[in-house]
């Protein structure tokens, strides 16, 4: 008989998603069943969403095989042990070239347990910084790792600190800032989520480093399993004496409160999320004065990220010089990113700055979902920019990635290949800018739904050869003249694919073409009579009935048509073809 | 207003925790979504009341921020996740086919009062993509078939 140590079940939100909460019941009823005693964790992200839900067996000799897709009738398998071959994933590929310093626990450990974090090393970088340690040392360590701020500024996180450290006191903040607003990105979640222990130690440590006894923990309200691990940890926390008064023993007191965001993704700006805080709109203010000298309720204040936090106790546990060994010159240690869209192996991965675009998508993402080919990598949601596959052997660092137009944003990374149109992607986040302005600014406020005008125009194949340059020149003035990152950074997405895929822009001005066949109003639906076998299948699924009989083949009236693609889908013989441009093919 | 308005007690005990200051509107609004799953206009009066702000500076607030509804939704909230991972993979889709059986626009509530359509930017689930949130349950690589399941389901439970 083997020996297993313990069952892992992956419970953050993408595993409940995908099932794993029912898997969990499952297995338990199975160790139960066969009278085992069995540990069976319920733990945080992996970072293998592809796979979820996810099983890792964890064997006496410290062996671990992963199970992935599983489903509750699995169960008795996978405890016995017997005929699970179809169920093991090969993660090594996905694993071996990462490096783990923000997700160390993550997928390992059981979040809610204080004392499984303890026992992996959890708050000794804490009681190192209390006992050991003068506030002005632990600047000194951080500033020495060279660690940046890894909510998408790249702010020497030493820096900041030094100057919330040298403001006169009594009363300063500390804010954690987990309001993770970009569209496909999900990092903060999963360190939330999978290892809220170590954000706490990394708010405690920055306190204790500048002087605050009072944090608040930003929250987006979209997840709420973070924030009730959160008010959990916190709880446990305080009874540990890790938080509140008296910090293990010493003169130093802090305490913490859980804000839930509601839903504004400039509030992801520092000012603007002081704002919310203190329970106004989230509307940002002129800088200077910076939060460090005039923060929340005009006290000196801190704010960083909930992945810079999360390095801060590894760094004093390992030391700084361990830290700075990874990444490049200016950019040290690791960054956390989340790998989403036409990306086989779509999850969360980590991995020491430096490395190139092209490995990231290929060595660990696995390469394009089907077979497809890489087109452009989306980095830094709606603040960044598309990098096309020419510019793939870019790496990881913050200088090098600003120089393409791009941005190492706070984490978001989405593939696409020759199905994403380019101008639709640019499109889509400036529709999402244009709504999240605060419209304080008029340049952000105007010019966004000028671009976005421009922008739906050109999709809808009724662009003019001006608007290209309108765009550009509008994007400048729009940088140019907006207070807060959100303006500053908007026009970015359709900077970069102006630059990188002007072809594309002219195919779609000039030719009325959309080469990826996306945007709808330039395509035309046809049913190929060679091909098509007149089964009727399509005209039974058409929504608009768009489809009658022809001669000895189905035909599609253009005018009824609505576009929706569902004739092409279920087509058994490929007979319907997406037409575009003013040259058929 | 006590009587037509039942839940009210039950809020006001919840905020003797919550300090009586503007910081405290968020908080509210949200305690007063949560029970009744909008913000009345009662319930926009009782957090400026309790946050010592006026009702306009509060209705401020509740306009600024997505989160936040001044209308009463249906049984379900749908939400469809119009993230950019769900964007790329086909998020349209799903909205145009849940419009289509639902027979609403979004942030409309079906005649029969079981279901809100809503879009949401990101639910952090991109690996899933596309993605629906029902309510507080994530449904992830949703299709047609998927959808239509979806619905049955929660129509059933509502009966």
């Amino acid at each position: 008989m083997r020996k297993i140590r313990e069952l892992r079940v992956g419970l953050a939100t993408c595993g409940v998603a995908a099932g794993a909460e029912r898997v969990y019941e499952a297995l338990q009823h199975e160790v139960e069943t066969a009278g085992l005693r069995l540990p069976i964790k319920r733990v945080g992200c992996l970072g293998m969403c592809y796979n979820e839900p996810l099983v890792e067996v964890v064997h006496a000799d410290g062996r671990i095989d992963r199970y992935g897709h599983v489903k509750p009738e699995d169960a008795p398998r996978i405890v016995s042990g017997r005929a699970v071959k179809d169920l093991e994933v090969d993660s090594e590929r996905f694993l071996s070239r990462q490096v783990r310093i923000v997700l160390e626990n993550c997928g390992r450990i059981d979040p809610e347990s204080i004392d499984e974090y303890r026992a992996n090393d959890g708050y000794r970088a804490l009681e190192k910084a209390l006992r050991e340690m003068t506030p002005d040392a632990v600047i000194a360590e951080i500033t020495a790792s060279g660690l940046r701020g890894r909510g998408g500024g790249g702010f020497p996180t030493g820096m900041k600190w030094s100057l919330a450290a040298k403001e006169k006191g009594p009363k300063k903040y500390m804010i954690c800032n987990g309001d993770e607003g970009d569209p496909g990105a999900f990092m903060d979640r999963s360190v939330l989520e999978g290892d809220p222990h170590r954000v706490l130690e990394g708010m405690v440590i920055a306190a204790y480093a500048i002087g605050a006894s009072e944090g608040y923990l930003y929250v987006r309200a979209e997840y709420p399993l973070a924030i009730a691990r959160l008010v959990s940890s916190i709880r446990d926390a305080r009874a540990a004496g890790l938080l509140g008064d008296h910090i293990l023993g010493t003169d130093f007191s802090f305490d913490l409160h859980i804000k839930a965001g509601a839903g504004a993704f400039v509030c992801g700006e520092e000012t603007a999320l002081i704002a919310s805080i203190e329970g106004r709109r989230g509307m940002p203010r002129r800088r200077p004065p910076y939060p460090s000298s005039s923060g929340l309720w005009g006290k000196p204040t801190c704010i960083n990220n909930v992945e810079t936090l999360a390095n801060v106790p590894w760094i004093l546990r390992h030391g700084a010089a361990k830290f700075a060994a990874l990444g490049t010159e200016k950019s040290k240690g690791t960054k956390v990113f989340a790998l989403a869209g036409k990306i086989a192996n779509s999850g969360l991965i980590e991995i020491p700055m430096g490395m190139s675009i092209h490995d990231i998508v290929f060595d660990i993402g696995g390469g394009i979902q089907e077979g497809g080919e890489l087109k452009a990598v989306q980095m830094g949601g709606p603040s960044g920019g598309c990098l096309p596959a020419s510019l793939a052997d870019t790496p990881v660092d913050y200088e090098a990635l600003k120089a393409t137009g791009a941005i190492v944003g706070s984490g978001g990374m989405i593939i696409l290949d020759q199905e994403t149109c380019m101008v639709d992607v640019a499109r889509f986040f400036l529709d999402f800018t244009q709504k999240e302005s605060c419209g304080k600014c008029t340049f952000c406020r105007i010019g966004t739904k000028r671009m976005l005008e421009i922008l739906e125009r050109i999709c809808a194949g009724e662009g003019t050869k001006e608007d290209v340059g309108r765009l550009v020149d509008l994007g400048e003035k729009i940088k140019a003249n907006s207070l807060c990152g959100l303006g500053q950074t908007a026009p970015n997405p359709v900077l970069t694919t102006a630059k990188y895929f002007a072809d594309e822009y002219a195919a779609h001005i000039e030719g009325r073409a959309c080469p990826a066949r996306v945007c709808k109003a330039l395509l035309s639906y046809r049913i190929d009579p060679a091909t098509c076998k007149n089964c009727g299948l399509c005209a039974r699924q058409c929504p608009a009935s768009a489809i009658a009989d022809g001669d000895g083949a189905q035909v599609i009236d253009e005018v009824v048509c609505v576009k929706c693609g569902r004739c092409r889908q279920v087509c058994p013989f490929g007979a319907v073809l997406v037409l575009t441009g003013k040259v058929s093919e | 207003m006590e009587a037509c308005f039942p839940a009210a007690k039950a809020t006001r005990k919840a905020w003797d925790q919550i300090p009586r200051r503007p910081e405290s509107i968020i908080p509210l609004l949200q305690s007063v979504q949560e029970e009744q799953g909008y913000l009345s206009e009662e319930g926009i009066a009782q957090v400026a009341a309790h946050a010592h702000s006026a009702a306009s500076a509060v209705y401020g607030v509740a306009t600024f921020y997505s989160q936040f509804r001044l209308r009463r939704p249906g049984l379900h909230t749908l939400r469809v996740c119009e993230g950019t991972a769900c964007h790329v993979l086909g998020s349209e889709e799903v909205m145009e086919t849940l419009k289509e059986l639902l027979g609403v626009e979004v942030g409309e509530t079906t005649p029969d009062g079981v279901f809100t359509l809503e879009s949401v930017r990101c639910l952090g689930c991109c690996s899933l993509a596309p993605a629906v949130m029902v309510d507080n349950e994530t449904h992830g690589r949703v299709g047609r078939k998927e959808i239509a399941a979806i619905l049955k389901r929660y129509r059933k439970d509502a009966r």
